[in-house]
């Protein structure tokens, strides 16, 4: 026999390539938000590998306000094309949607990002350090604080310019949360976000054991919800034998009759569902913050640095609350009446339970914590609608709430003494006295979150209470009255504090910032007084795109 | 054998590794427990592919493996630097913030 001929005994020639994988199909047009921030997060890292020291802070600033001017021209590009409405889609092998909600809350993170990145490069508001400018994050975050080797950095003028891709990288994740399609990619996007901000957090320059002590907890408890929520997926995916939304919605209407019987056991067994659900919904309350899944919030609000505590405090609710929104519409509407229930007890203690505890508080960041609580609560009332007016009014709120955050923690900044930032209440005390201005602006954040009239937080309360009103939630929306009434008791007790009383001899004087800050500032009061004096067009913006793409 | 044994002893390493968070003091052991119940996702993730007959669940479980490798050099480069600066790992003594 020839060797061909035994070679063939055990060979076969490859005539026929084998089944070929067929290629995914990438929308990269519909994509190109998030692949301009991620492509900027790539170049940002090469910036700190490759350009010196000196360049690096003005490189990376640039690069980033670039790419997210960028990536927004490229969501209102997507808008005016119709996208948002009737050229809604799913993209990406059915990873991504491009429906009016994830354009509207994309956007909404965007312009966040832009004026938080403002803040992140603030360096005019602790005085210079051996000749060198300093900014809100430690010489170098590696060293252990009050070290010899940090010491040498602070000499050298070393800066943590690393925090600009750390930023984009979640703002990266954030874009696509509200917009995933499927759980794999909600989990991955999760992660995206979340590892980043951890690490943000613990950078701070000044209290630097605080900031790395928020990062621990936060991390530890955000490892903890984020294995909630992928064991809930697991469920889910041995629920429906898939992950993405539109086949569960499929299997939990009861649309698929054949099962197989070797899956009787799990195909559509609701145990798995419900369990694996609630996993799921446990592990985004976590993200947004709601009673009993808060306890992490006002540390880490507090411990992070504050441009820091800022852009996350308002990036982050906007993108889970998204993400929320599309699980609770499109995956499971079929299970109104289940999640019903649920939502409105966590939605009652979270309103009520941010409210009261801020009451007690003493720090002026953890008492912004307790309120972002009560607003997480705020939020959750409309997300129970369950009506289209529900999804325009959360998404109108997100916007409205999300400026008022950086704008308010943009001025705890400004607010300093000896040892960094006063953020203690009693230290703010006759405030309005000294500075009349940055008190004033203050105020104004403070009235919008207390939902006072003739302001954005009013216009939000307004359409979310409306909504949940016409959805039948008539109850939450008494209890939400009630909690704004509370709430606005401890908003109004700050501004009393800075008009009505007499200045303290050892005060902390408040920093001139430089135009980044300024210009932050500015637009959150900007955007606060526009909100609220003529919201109508904001609210048709939102009212447009409240339709989900299945 | 009946892979629906697999989805227990999922359940269970995940009830372990969530005990293990709620009850350890040390920050290393809990995120040794956080990873217990990454794992345990994994197996229930296999266990349902095999059951399912589609590979959905398998590729998840890469997924899985590289998101929970990007956590431990995150979770690590922060509990290593807070043990530097306070030679102490436990997540009891990390309160200064205690109201």
């Amino acid at each position: 026999m020839s060797t061909t001929a035994v070679h063939s005994l055990w060979t076969t020639a490859a005539v026929e390539p084998l089944n070929k994988i067929p290629a995914p199909h990438i929308e990269y047009t519909q994509l190109s938000p998030v692949l301009i921030v991620l492509t900027a997060a790539i170049l940002s890292v090469l910036v700190e590998a490759f350009v010196p020291r000196k360049g690096r802070y003005v490189a990376q600033v640039f690069l980033s306000v670039l790419a997210l001017a960028a990536a927004f021209a490229a969501v209102v590009g997507l808008a005016a094309g119709g996208y948002g409405s009737t050229k809604a889609q799913i993209a990406a092998m059915g990873a991504i949607a491009v429906d009016g909600p994830a354009l509207f809350l994309q956007g909404t993170i965007l312009l966040a990002s832009i004026v938080s990145v403002f803040t992140f490069a603030e360096r005019r508001l602790d005085p210079a350090d051996h000749g060198h400018k300093v900014d809100s994050f430690a010489a170098e975050a590696a060293a252990v604080p009050g070290s010899e080797q940090e010491k040498a950095a602070v000499k050298a003028g070393f800066t943590t310019t690393e925090v600009f891709p750390l930023a984009l990288f979640a703002i990266a994740g954030m874009l696509v949360f509200p917009a995933a399609n499927d759980l794999l990619t909600l989990f991955v996007a999760l992660e995206v976000f979340s590892l980043p901000l951890y690490l943000l957090c613990a950078v701070a320059r000044r209290k630097r054991l605080m900031s790395q002590e928020a990062a621990v907890k936060y991390f530890l408890l955000g490892a903890f919800s984020s294995a909630f929520l992928l064991f809930g997926i697991a469920l889910l995916y041995g629920y429906a034998g898939s992950v993405s939304y539109a086949t569960i919605a499929r299997v939990v209407d009861g649309a698929v009759v054949s099962v197989d019987p070797a899956l009787a056991g799990t195909m559509g067994n609701d145990v798995l569902l419900l369990i694996g659900f609630a996993m799921v919904l446990a592990g985004l309350l976590f993200k947004v913050g709601a009673v009993p899944f808060h306890m992490w919030t006002p540390d880490v609000y507090q411990g992070a640095p504050t441009p820091v505590t800022g852009f996350m405090a308002a990036a982050t609710k906007v993108a889970a609350f998204g993400a929320l929104l599309r699980l609770l519409y499109v995956v499971l509407p079929g299970l109104t009446w289940d999640w019903r229930p649920v939502m409105w007890g966590v939605a009652i203690v979270t309103m009520l339970g941010g409210a009261i505890v801020a009451i007690t508080q003493t720090d002026i960041k953890r008492l912004l914590a307790y309120s972002s609580i009560a607003h997480a609560g705020f939020l959750l009332a409309g997300v129970i609608a369950a009506t289209p007016a529900g999804i325009s009014s959360v998404l109108f709120y997100l916007g409205a709430y999300s400026f008022v955050t950086i704008g308010a923690f943009a001025v705890v900044t400004l607010v300093r003494d000896a040892g960094g930032e006063a953020t203690h209440l009693s230290k703010w005390a006759g405030l309005g006295r000294r500075s009349p201005l940055v008190a004033a602006v203050f105020a104004v954040f403070l009235l919008a979150f207390a939902g006072i009239p003739l302001t954005s937080g009013f216009s939000g309360k307004f359409a979310v209470f409306k909504a949940a009103a016409d959805g039948g939630a008539g109850a939450l929306v008494v209890v939400g009255v009630l909690s704004s009434a509370i709430a606005a008791f401890f908003y109004i007790r700050v501004i009393v504090l800075m008009f009505f009383s007499e200045p303290k001899a050892d005060g902390p004087t408040v920093a001139v910032p430089s135009a980044l800050t300024t210009l932050t500032i500015t637009a959150g009061v900007v955007v606060t007084l526009v909100l609220g004096l003529a919201p109508q067009y904001f609210l048709n913006l939102a009212n447009q795109a409240s339709v989900f793409v299945r | 054998m009946n892979p629906v044994n697999y989805l227990y002893l999922a359940a269970l390493l995940f009830t372990i590794g969530a005990a293990g968070v709620l009850i350890r003091r040390n920050a290393i052991v809990v995120f040794m427990c956080v990873e217990l119940m990454l794992n345990a996702c994994n197996l229930a993730f296999v266990t349902f592919s095999r059951m399912h007959g589609n590979l959905d669940g398998q590729i998840i479980a890469f997924f899985t493996m590289v998101v929970a490798a990007a956590e431990v050099v995150v979770g690590l480069a922060i509990i290593v630097s807070v043990f530097r600066a306070r030679h102490s790992a436990s997540v009891d003594d990390a309160s200064l913030m205690k109201l």
